[in-house]
């Protein structure tokens, strides 16, 4: 990939978000602007802010990297991503909407009246929404890495810095143009590379995608090992070059042989492979022929159906638990703009999420060395330069590097002001735009803390764990209490804690401990399965053994979630104000 | 001399009183709602009711008919290796299919939704 382009992309993006940053400065003046937009938000604006904000680094590079891998099997990953909205559509659009909440935690006290309830729900959301940054910073690092070769942490940096100023001065309003804006910024920067990637598949020959062979060196390659690397040869082949190999050192001049089994490639070394040999992987990857990895359920991994009903629970269900979705809600004036806005995110995300496996499918035949260093993710990145020769091919991959970045800014932008809003209100109890500036600055701090101090954190499980907490602890709380009116207030904090404690620990033990040898590694590293149904069973349960806590008013509420706008019932009239002015009073 | 009289039968002529004026309750029914009563406790519940059943039946349909899709690829094998158009089964359902069924589910949910929301506002605001 050429440097100079991918720099260019990069800042373009960079200094585009913060002119439209800028323009909504000029915008936002009052508190309602700065948290929802003065709910002026037209559904097509909206839903173009949903898609932008919601297409993050795992969406953009981490499903062509993870199909590129593993296979179809990871398609359930884009399906999930879109089916969480059909789910959030059809059980809880309107009604949130018309709640009044802002962010969940307000929904909670809207619904329970209860500041018990409330702060866990704080809890969890802030939480999710700390391990959502984590992996978008963790991507922008990986990307400009690839693209610059600058060390990961700028990267980080670079997005951290951005958001935070983009957030703390135009706040919502501003926010919900630069996410309108990076939906189809990452439309393009997706879709134009495919086109012509496609083009030159078809004057390659068109060759089969799902041959019978192992992934082989199309060119004569040399890959540069930057750490301690086990890999798995399938047949004996040939290297030059210099390197440790199996803790004995080549110099380069020689030809040696790699024999098939387990090798470890030391740090450092730069080793160059034949044309045509085929790819030796990295351990921890499958190492399969292309049709055989074409077909569903053959990683030979061990539970392959739990593991597949596992992200099916958690990102069908872990959607509507994510705070950056849930404030987008606020911006529509009814409920009835929150449905038809969530329809056209339906199609947004299914218009997007046709390309990303169109770029997994062409890495098992043009970049099949990254299965060897294991920058999967970086397979879109690479594409284009590798496939188009000259000019045009680096410019497609600049195209690409831009639309990458985007997807860390809009992502993190959005996670930052509902972060943001929740620990100023809950946490800090700071209010007006000092709060929510000084919030903002905060809910920045401690990822990037994290991300800096944490090294070699997946990118993908930590979003899978992400929507697994959400999914078993906010999703039952959303479900439940939209559309029953038995749920206690001692059943709604256990439900959350019952569900979203365990998928927590699941979580850290598989990110901090490295199970993935075990036998139980899948029920850990994919805990949906489990803590989900813990979650909603112990809600209802708790909630019928003690029927006394029912909230009082549950009627009221039900009425104002439910009916539609226009028949101005009075309970209504409540749900319109602004978060400043909480819809209900505050117990404290 | 007379022809016996067909015996005499009263005809109800009924037509609706479009042109009366309704009885009025004496407060709609928005109030019932609002004050909490039986009765706008029941008309709240139906369509607290029908809303669920709705997204019920939708997501049910639609989530139910995928997730069968890995039992499917698993029992019969076979059936991943099918291919169409010269893409496998599992990519073109997961990868094609799904999205634009995805967005006919939503369309179909929202049009119902609506519906029964306005016969909802019309149920309340006629009586």
């Amino acid at each position: 990939m050429s440097n100079t382009s991918g720099i260019v992309a990069v800042l373009v993006v960079a200094i585009g978000t913060m002119l439209i940053g800028a323009y909504g400065l000029r915008v936002s003046r009052t508190t309602s602007d700065f948290y929802v937009a003065s709910r002026t938000v037209s559904p097509w604006w909206n839903a173009s802010a949903i898609g932008g904000e919601y297409l993050s680094a795992a969406s953009f590079v981490g499903i062509a990297g993870l199909i590129f891998a593993y296979g179809p099997d990871m398609l359930w990953f884009p399906v999930g991503y879109t089916a969480g909205y059909l789910v959030l559509l059809t059980l809880v659009a309107a009604p949130l909407r018309r709640s009044g909440a802002y962010t969940l935690p307000d929904f909670a006290e809207a619904r329970f009246g209860s500041p018990v309830v409330r702060a866990v729900a704080s809890g969890i959301a802030i939480a999710i929404g700390w391990l959502y940054l984590l992996p978008q910073f963790k991507g922008a690092g990986l990307t400009l890495h690839a693209v610059t070769g600058a060390p990961d942490w700028v990267g980080a940096l670079i997005v951290a810095v951005v958001v935070t100023v983009n957030v703390m001065s135009g706040g919502m309003r501003s926010i919900t143009f630069v996410q309108a804006f990076q939906y189809w910024l990452k439309l393009t920067a997706i879709a134009v590379p495919v086109v012509f990637l496609l083009l030159a598949w078809r004057a390659h020959g068109a060759e089969d995608l799902a041959g019978p062979e192992f992934p082989v060196f199309r060119t004569e390659t040399a890959v540069s090992f930057e750490s301690d690397t086990v890999v798995h040869v399938e047949r004996a082949i040939t290297f030059t070059g210099s390197g440790g190999l199996d803790g004995e050192r080549h110099e380069s001049g020689g030809v040696h042989l790699l024999d098939a089994g387990e090798h470890v490639i030391s740090a450092g070394s730069r080793l160059t492979f034949p044309e045509g040999s085929p790819v030796p992987h990295l351990k921890s990857l499958p190492h399969s022929t292309n049709s055989s990895w074409a077909l569903p359920m053959s990683n030979g991994e061990r539970f392959p159906l739990y593991a597949v009903y596992s992200l099916i629970l958690a990102t069908f269900l872990g959607t509507m638990g994510l705070p950056h979705v849930i404030v987008r809600f606020y911006t529509n004036p009814n409920g009835r703009a929150a449905r038809r806005t969530t329809l056209i995110v339906l199609a947004l995300l299914g218009v997007f999420y046709l390309m990303p496996p169109i770029y997994g499918v062409l890495g098992r035949l043009y970049t099949p060395e990254l299965l060897l260093t294991g920058d999967t993710d970086a397979v879109v990145l690479v594409l284009p330069s590798r496939m188009i020769p000259g000019v045009g091919g680096q410019l497609l991959g600049a195209l690409v590097a831009g639309g990458a970045f985007a997807a860390f800014l809009s992502t993190s932008s959005g996670l930052m002001v509902s972060l943001a809003g929740v620990l100023s209100r809950d946490v800090l109890h700071l209010r007006g735009v000092r709060g929510f500036r000084i919030s903002t600055v905060l809910a920045v701090l401690v990822p990037l803390g994290t991300t800096l101090l944490v090294a070699g954190i997946p990118v993908a499980d930590m979003v899978g764990l992400a929507f697994a907490v959400a999914a078993s602890s906010l999703c039952p709380l959303l479900l439940l209490g939209i559309w029953s009116t038995r749920i206690t207030t001692v059943g709604a904090v256990a439900g959350m804690l019952a569900g979203g404690a365990p998928a927590l620990a699941a979580g850290v033990i598989t990110i901090s401990a490295r199970t993935a040898d075990q036998w139980f590694h899948v029920f850990l590293a994919r805990p949906a399965a489990w803590t989900v149904p813990l979650g909603f069973v112990v809600m209802y349960v708790v909630s019928l053994v003690t029927p006394k806590r029912v909230p009082a008013g549950v009627n009221r509420v039900m009425v104002r979630l439910h009916a539609p706008e226009n028949l101005g019932l009075e309970a209504l009239s409540a749900a319109e104000k602004t978060p400043e002015d909480p819809p209900v009073k505050e117990s404290r | 001399m007379t022809q016996p009289q067909p015996p005499k039968q009263r005809v109800v002529v009924t037509s609706p009183r479009t042109g009366a004026p309704r009885p009025r309750r004496p407060y709609p029914a928005t109030r019932e709602i609002d004050e909490q009563s039986e009765l706008g406790a029941v008309y709240m519940r139906s369509l607290i009711r029908t809303q669920r059943n709705l997204g019920l039946l939708v997501t049910g349909t639609v989530t139910g008919s995928l997730a069968a899709l890995p039992v499917v690829f698993t029992l019969a094998p076979s059936v991943a290796q099918v291919t169409l158009f010269g893409i496998g089964l599992p990519w073109l359902l997961l990868g094609v299919v799904v999205f634009p069924l995805f967005v006919l589910a939503g369309w179909f949910y929202v049009r119902q939704a609506e519906r029964s929301e306005r016969e909802f506002a019309e149920l309340v605001e006629r009586s």
